[in-house]
C-alpha cells in the first residue's frame, strides 16, 4: 500500500453534493420520514433521541433514474454515460432471471468476487447475447463486458473486480429476444481498491 | 514476453455436459489512474481482451476494463460438443498476445 492510495478508508460520514431542489425535497422528505419514525417510536415505547437516517436522495439523473440504485450512494457522470449508451432506448426489467452475486462487505477493494448470471435456456432462439458489468463510482466505469453464444450452454460468467469505494455494482444482459435485464447489488468497500484511484 | 496463464478443464465430460471453465493470466493490469513515486503517471496496460475458441468456433469473448482485478480470472460454461481443443488469446494495451492451446478429453 503506497501513497498513492487516496482514499484508503471510506469514510462513515456521506458527503455529497446536492442539488438546492433536491435538498429543499429531500429535507422535506426527511422531515416527514423524521416524524414518522418519532411516532412510530413513541407508539412503540422506544428512545427518540436516536438520530434519524439519512434519507435525502441524491440527484436523479436521467440514465441512473432508470435503474433502482441505492439511495445515499452517488454514482458518476461516466457510469450515466455508459449506462445509457447500454440501455439506449430499452425497458430494463429489474432483477430475476439475472443475479449478480457480490460479497456485501468487501475487505479488500482490490479483489471482489463477481458472479453475473441468467437463467435462460441458451437456445439458437433465446439465449444471453451480452452481460454487461459496470462500477458506479469507480474513476472508469465500464468494468468488463462478455459475450456469449448458444454453445456457452449455461449463462454464468464469474471474476475479481476492483472497487474504489462503497458503492453500487451495475449487471446487465442483453438476451437474444431483445429483453434487456439489469441487477444492481451495493458493496461496502473496507479498504478502496487503489489501483482504480 | 507473454504472461504466464492457467487454464483448468474437467478431466473428464461427456457430450451435451455443460463445463466450466476457468482461465487465468498473470498480468499487473496497470490502470493508468496510478503515479509512480516522482508523480509521473504510470500508463495504462490492461488486458483488455479474451477470445475463446473451440474448434475455430468462438464461444465466448470477455472485453474487461481498468476496474478488473490483476491476474484477471474469469470462469465460464461451454456446453460440449464432442472432443476438441480450446484456444485461449488474451491481449494487452502493449499488443502483446498471449495464446494458450488446451484440448478437451470427451470420454
Amino acid at each position: 500500500m503506497s501513497d498513492h492510495c487516496r482514499s484508503p478508508v471510506e469514510p462513515l460520514s456521506l458527503i455529497r453534493v446536492v442539488s438546492r431542489r433536491n435538498f429543499v425535497l429531500g429535507g422535506a422528505a426527511a422531515v416527514a420520514v423524521a416524524m414518522m419514525l418519532r411516532a412510530g417510536a413513541v407508539a412503540a415505547g422506544e428512545d427518540t433521541s436516536q438520530p434519524t437516517a439519512d434519507v435525502a436522495a441524491p440527484p436523479e439523473e436521467a440514465a441512473a433514474g432508470r435503474i433502482p440504485v441505492s439511495s445515499g450512494l452517488t454514482h458518476s457522470r461516466q457510469f450515466d454515460e455508459a449506462l445509457q449508451a447500454i440501455l439506449a432506448d430499452a425497458e430494463p426489467v429489474v432483477g430475476e432471471p439475472l443475479t449478480l452475486e457480490l460479497p456485501e462487505l468487501a475487505e479488500n477493494g482490490n479483489v471482489v468476487p463477481y458472479t453475473v448470471a441468467v437463467e435462460s435456456p441458451m437456445t439458437d432462439t433465446d439465449y444471453v447475447r451480452t452481460l454487461h458489468l459496470l462500477s458506479t463510482s469507480n474513476p472508469q466505469p465500464v468494468v468488463a463486458a462478455f459475450h456469449l453464444v448458444p454453445a456457452t450452454g449455461k449463462a454464468s460468467v464469474s471474476g475479481r473486480m476492483r472497487l474504489a469505494k462503497t458503492q453500487d455494482v451495475v449487471a446487465i444482459a442483453e438476451v437474444s429476444t431483445g429483453r434487456v435485464l439489469v441487477a444492481v447489488r451495493k458493496v461496502e468497500v473496507t479498504i478502496g481498491g487503489c489501483g482504480t484511484e | 514476453m507473454t504472461n504466464k496463464t492457467r487454464i483448468k478443464l474437467p478431466e473428464t465430460s461427456a457430450v451435451g455436459d455443460v463445463i466450466e471453465i476457468r482461465a487465468l493470466i498473470n498480468h499487473v493490469m496497470e490502470t493508468g489512474n496510478r503515479k509512480d513515486a516522482s508523480g509521473t503517471a504510470i500508463p495504462r496496460n490492461i488486458v483488455k481482451s479474451l477470445v475463446v475458441t473451440f474448434g475455430s468456433v468462438t464461444i465466448f469473448k470477455a472485453e474487461f476494463g481498468p476496474g478488473i482485478s490483476s491476474n484477471p480470472f474469469v470462469a465460464f460454461y461451454l456446453r460440449v460438443p464432442g472432443p476438441g481443443e480450446f484456444v485461449f488469446t488474451w491481449e494487452d494495451d502493449a499488443g502483446i498476445k498471449t495464446v494458450e492451446r488446451t484440448p478437451l478429453f470427451v470420454g
